[in-house]
Order: C-alpha cells, then structure tokens, then sequence
C-alpha cells in the first residue's frame, strides 16, 4: 500500500524533550492514503508527543513533520487544515449542543456558513447523533460524547485523521461502533494516525504498526512482519482419537509444516501462518481417517511482539 | 481576527449559559443598585437625608437668627431638611418616633445667656441610629454657638464705644454677618462626586475586575477540557486564541458595567457625567481590568487558582483605589500608593468629568491604558507558552 498511493504523512526524525525527559527520540515513519497506522506503547511512550507534533500543536525540536509535502508546525495555518486532530481528551463544550459543538470547530475550519451547516448534518449522521444533534453535550452518554469528540475531527474532510486513544474509557459496544468507524473511514481513503496501548485494537484496525517505547520507535511494520521480525512461528494444537503416531506421520507430510511433535492424546504443529495452512492439514488428516477432536491456534500477537523487544508487558 | 470573533461568539454563548456571568454581570450589580438606593436614594434625591427639628424655647433676637437664618441657609443645599417643633416636647417626640434625625433646641433665656456674656449652649438630641445625622446637627451647633464668642466681644466693644443701640438687636445683627473668611468655594461638581456617584462607580469599577475574569480564564479552562488542544489544531493563528479569549472579557466587563451605569443612574439618581466620557473611562478601565487579570490568569495553573488570586487582588486594587471608601482624601502617603490601582483612576477621572469637560477624564484614560498595555505585555509574555506562540 505504501509503495503504490500518495505519501500523506511523514515524519522525519521527530525529537522533543521536556526538561530532562526525552520524550521522543528520533522517531521517522509515513503514513500512505488509505493507510491506518497504529503507534503502539505503553503510557507515557510518547505516543501523544508524536501526535501534537503531527497535528501542530507542539514544536518538535528536531525534525519535521510533512503532510503531503507541506511542513506543518505551532505557526502554519494551511497544513493543519488537511489535518482531523482527535485528541484524547473528550474535547466536547458540555454546554453546547451536538451541533453547535460541530458548527463552531467547522467555522474555525474556515468552512461557509452554508457549508458547515451541510457537514455537520453529515458527520452527525456518520456518528449516529442526529437525532440528538439539539441537546446539550452534557446530556450525552459517554459513548455519544466520544462519537461527537471524534466527528469533529471530520468536519472539514482531511486526508489525513490523527486519533489519540480515542476508545479511552469506553464501554465495549461503544468501542466496537467506533472502531466500525475508523474502519470505514479508511476504507473511503483517509490515511489514520492511530494511537493506542490496546493490542488488540491495534491488530484489528492497523495495516501496520509503530512500535513505540520510550520515546523511540523500536520496530515497524505489518502484524505478520513484526512477528516474523522475532523469528516467532504460530502453533497449531490438535486433539485426535485413533493412532497418534500415524497421525503425526500424516500432519508432517504437509508442506506447509515446519514441525510436529507429540503431546500427551494430541499433536502440536509448528507453522509459518496457522490460519492459511490449518485447512490443508485438517484435509490431509480426514484423507487418513484420523478423526480431530478440538483445534486450538496459538498465533504470536503484538504483546508478545512487545515484550520481546522492550523486555516489558504492554499494560504494565 | 474572523477566528477571534468566532471564539468569543462561541464564549459568550457558553457564559450566558453560565448563570455565574449573569450573576456578576447583572443580579450583583442591580442588587446593589437597589441597596445603593435603599441607603443612599435620599442623598440622590437631594433632601431628607438629615431630617431636623428645632423648638425655639427662647424666642429671641439670638436665637431666631440660629432658627431663621443659619438653618434655613444650611438647608439650601439639599443636604438637610429643617421642620419648626411648637415645643421642646414635641421635639424629642419627633426624635423618639424616628420622623427627624435630630432636634436644635434652644432654651429659654438664650438671647438674654448671650447678651449677659454667659455661656448659652444650643442643644442637640440625636438619633442613636442615627450618628452621622446628629454629628452634623452637633457641627451646625456648635458653630454657631463658636461665632457667638464672637459676637459677645464684638457688642461689648461696641457698647464701651458708646454706641446706645439696644444691645439685643446689636448681637442679633453681629450673629448674622458673614464671616469674614469664608472658604472660597470651589464647585464640587468639578472635584468631586457625590457620594451616590462614588460609591456607585466605586462598585462597579470592583465588579468590573470580577466580569473580565470569564474571558481570560476561560483559556485554563480550555486547556483542562482538552479543547485549547483542538483550537490550537485548527488552521488559525494561536494569537486568535487569546484574542478571542480578550474580545470576551471586554464584552462581558463593559455590557456589564454599561448595565450597571443605567441601573444606578435610573434607581439612585447617580450622575455619571458626560456619556462620551463615560465611555472612554468605561472602555479603558475595561481594558485595565482584563489586563490586571489576564497577568494573573497567566501565572495560575487552573482556573480555580486564577479566581482565588483574582479575587484577591480585586479586592486589595479596590481597597486601595478607594471603590470602598475615599482613599485620596485621606491624603498622604496613602493617597500616592493609591495611584497604583486602576480604580483610583478610574474614580479620579469620573471626578475630573463632573466638571462637564470630557476632555479631563484623558489624563485617567490614559493611565488605565497603560494598565492594560503593561497587562496584556506581561500576560503575553508569562502566558505564549500556553497557546505556543
């Protein structure tokens, strides 16, 4: 995906420090249209350092921030109007309503009278508020007031949406919707800027991944890559009734296989990718009339990724 | 400045919102335009303030002069108000009943004490719920009865120099002439205020220092809410932040000193002065006021911190400025400190505009601008890191 569309971000060689804190140490990615890039790490990483520099708020004191060429910094005006900033506190007036919350940022956008009026029935209608769109944010649920928090981001149509944790604190459901969000939000080609210190989110959402610890970039990549990074190979556990050992003669034989050994009624495979080769070595074991009671994958996840790279769990 | 102005007008939607503005900007300010009223309304009207009674018991030559000249001169100018009592009886009757603040009365033989060379006093019973009544009524007493030493040398020298007129009618005569130095009389309306007036723009002046506090404060406020973030995002100068927060405090601080002008001027009789000057004086003590704050906004952490240091240095500006009482009259070094308060200018240049020449309230405009050049200098220099200037 990077290789083949436009460059919307790129950072080169961020640093800040804050007094004698290095809160970001020479961190350079890019982000491509149509990309989600996740910067995962733990709190106090650095990741929301990273996102006031993108969105330009916060002066790095080295390096630069281009989007779609164009440095962004504390002082321009014109690059950060191709930017969505959603940062991770509920940015919401309470005492405004929905809409006029929505108004007033897409006047400072610089949008039309008209016109904002137009994006924000929009966005309110992405973000599932416009029945509610007249009642004061304060009547909001925490949920809605999230969904508010991140149309905002939306209102002036960026290519580039910068999100930091923005399912902080909320409940599952809500953070389901929110996710479907982003998710279709990329799919219409924004290019996402995602923080986050939940894995799994970062897995779902993010083509690929920053990993982020101390205010360094310490890998990055694809899921897949990241893990292969480790040298990792996903296991597949196999419980089977008949004869163990044939069944382990039958699992070798296919060749996505790397390894198999026994394991008490059952087998224990070693692959490259558990979900693309399980199918051909179920087949190869009906084939033999060995019949499988329980499968059970085991796929190296980006905790572990992590782990092994800063030598400390991602929620420490 | 469209990204200013959106700001503001985004700003006073929310504190109209807020009852606490409507509180400051106009429950407190008409509230204590009808407690200024209720207190001071007599004064604005002119009269009845002091009410007096005097009983005559003597009914001399002396006495009338006290009873028919000097009271009746005294009166002339609204501050007192002077009914005849048929009686020492009814006197104090009208004391006991609260109808009059004080009573003169002159006893029996009091022509004939004076024309003897004796003492004659003149007495006075107050009100006790009255004090500053009866120290007035005790003043006016007592002056006389001073210029009555006076007039016992002068109509004995008069005698011993074989003047044959009836020496009653002498001292009578010797009572009522002026005195010789008399105190040049400056109008008042060119020094001073009333004191309706001044305790009138005394409050409004201190209030002001609390109504321009929604503004500038309201940028902590952003900052804890996580929404200076998201300004500072948007594709507009920093600078348009705190303008937009400064555009609201100016708002807020002269709508509610303008409201507060009329309700004092409607219900207390309070005279402002010249409305262009008003103006101007409203305008740049405004500017005065948000600067003050905005320093002390720029040093706060939070916005609970600002209004706790805010309201301090409100309250210590306004004592020293004189919104509480008149500090410049008391003279002195205190009167030079009190130049470092922007209501003592303010004050001093609502005094300077009774006069009726607009153009002397310049003098205090200009000092309450400085306040607010050197105000917003500092604020913007303690404070660009909050918004990354």
């Amino acid at each position: 995906m990077t290789t083949d569309t436009p460059e919307v971000l790129s950072c080169k060689g961020l640093r800040k420090r804050f007094d004698d804190v290095t809160a970001v140490d020479d961190v350079s990615f890019t982000i491509a249209a149509g990309e989600t890039y996740g910067l995962l790490g733990p709190n106090g990483a650095g990741k929301t350092t990273i996102i006031s520099m993108v969105a330009g708020i916060l002066r790095p004191d080295a390096g630069d921030v281009l989007v779609e060429g164009v440095p962004v910094s504390t002082r321009t005006t014109e690059p950060k109007g191709r930017i969505g900033y959603v940062p991770q506190e509920l940015a919401v007036y309470p005492d405004l309503t929905g809409r006029e919350n929505l108004t007033f940022f897409a006047r400072l956008q610089g949008l039309s009278r008209v016109a904002a009026a137009r994006r924000v029935a929009h966005v309110l209608g992405v973000v599932g508020l416009t029945d509610r769109a007249d009642d004061r944010a304060e009547h909001y649920s925490g949920g809605m007031r999230r969904r508010l928090h991140i149309g905002m981001g939306l209102l002036h149509e960026p290519i580039l949406l910068v999100l930091d944790e923005p399912t902080a604190g909320v409940d599952p459901q809500s953070r389901n919707a929110i996710m479907d969000n982003i998710r279709e939000l990329a799919h219409s080609g924004l290019a996402i800027l995602y923080t986050t210190h939940y894995m799994e989110e970062a897995e779902r959402l993010c083509d690929r991944v920053g990993v982020i610890d101390a205010g360094r970039l310490v890998a990055e990549g694809t899921r897949r890559e990241l893990v292969a990074l480790l040298g990792e190979r996903d296991r597949i556990s196999l419980s089977v009734d008949g004869d163990l050992g044939h069944a382990e003669d039958v699992a070798r034989l296919v060749p996505a296989v790397l390894g198999v050994a026994a394991r008490g009624r059952g087998l224990e495979l070693l692959v490259h990718d558990a979900r693309q080769c399980l199918p051909a070595v179920l087949s190869a074991l009906a084939e033999e009339d060995v019949r499988v009671r329980a499968v059970e994958v085991d796929e190296p996840n980006l905790e572990t990724v992590f782990l092994h790279l800063t030598g400390r769990a991602l929620r420490g | 400045m469209r990204a200013s102005l959106l700001i503001a007008a985004k700003d006073l939607r929310q504190r109209l919102r807020d009852r606490s503005v409507l509180v400051f900007t106009l429950v407190l300010p008409l509230g204590l335009g009808l407690v200024f009223s209720l207190v001071l309304g007599d004064l604005a009207d002119g009269n009845d303030v002091f009410r007096y009674a005097v009983a005559d018991a003597d009914g001399g030559q002396v006495a009338a002069v006290f009873t028919h000249q000097v009271l009746p001169a005294a009166s002339e100018g609204g501050a007192i108000t002077v009914r005849t009592a048929s009686s020492t009886q009814e006197a104090l009757r009208l004391v006991d009943d609260g109808d009059v603040t004080a009573a003169f009365i002159l006893p029996p033989a009091f022509t004939a004490r004076v024309m003897a060379g004796q003492e004659a006093v003149i007495e006075v019973v107050g009100d006790v719920d009255a004090p500053l009544g009866t120290g007035v009524a005790r003043s006016l007493a007592e002056s006389f009865t001073a210029r009555l030493t006076s007039v016992r040398v002068s109509v004995a020298a008069a005698l011993r120099a074989g003047s044959t007129r009836d020496p009653a009618r002498l001292a009578a005569e010797a009572a009522s002439v002026p005195d010789p130095l008399r105190q040049v009389e400056i109008p008042a309306s060119r020094r001073e205020l009333d004191a309706t007036t001044y305790y009138a723009a005394g409050m409004s002046v201190f209030f002001l220092f609390f109504t321009v506090q929604f503004g500038v404060t309201s940028l902590l406020d952003e900052r804890r809410a996580g929404t200076l973030a998201r300004l500072l995002a948007s594709p507009i100068r920093p600078l348009s932040v705190l303008l937009g927060k400064l555009i609201t405090s100016l708002v807020v601080g002269t709508v509610g000193t303008a409201v507060l002008v009329a309700a004092t001027s409607v219900l207390m009789g309070a005279r402002w002065g010249h409305p262009v000057g008003v103006g101007i004086l409203v305008l740049t003590g405004v500017l005065a006021a948000t600067g003050v704050v905005a320093v002390v906004a720029s040093l706060a952490r939070t916005s609970e911190q600002a209004g706790g240091w805010q309201a301090v240095v409100a309250i210590s500006l306004g004592a020293l400025g004189g919104a509480f009482f008149p500090v410049a009259q008391v003279g002195g070094p205190l009167a030079v400190i009190s130049l470092v308060s922007p209501h003592r200018w303010f004050l001093r240049g609502l005094a300077d505009l009774a006069g009726g020449d607009v153009r002397a309230v310049l003098p205090s405009a200009g000092a309450l601008t400085a306040f607010a050049l050197v105000g917003f200098g500092t604020a913007y220099l303690l404070g660009r890191r909050e918004v990354r200037l």
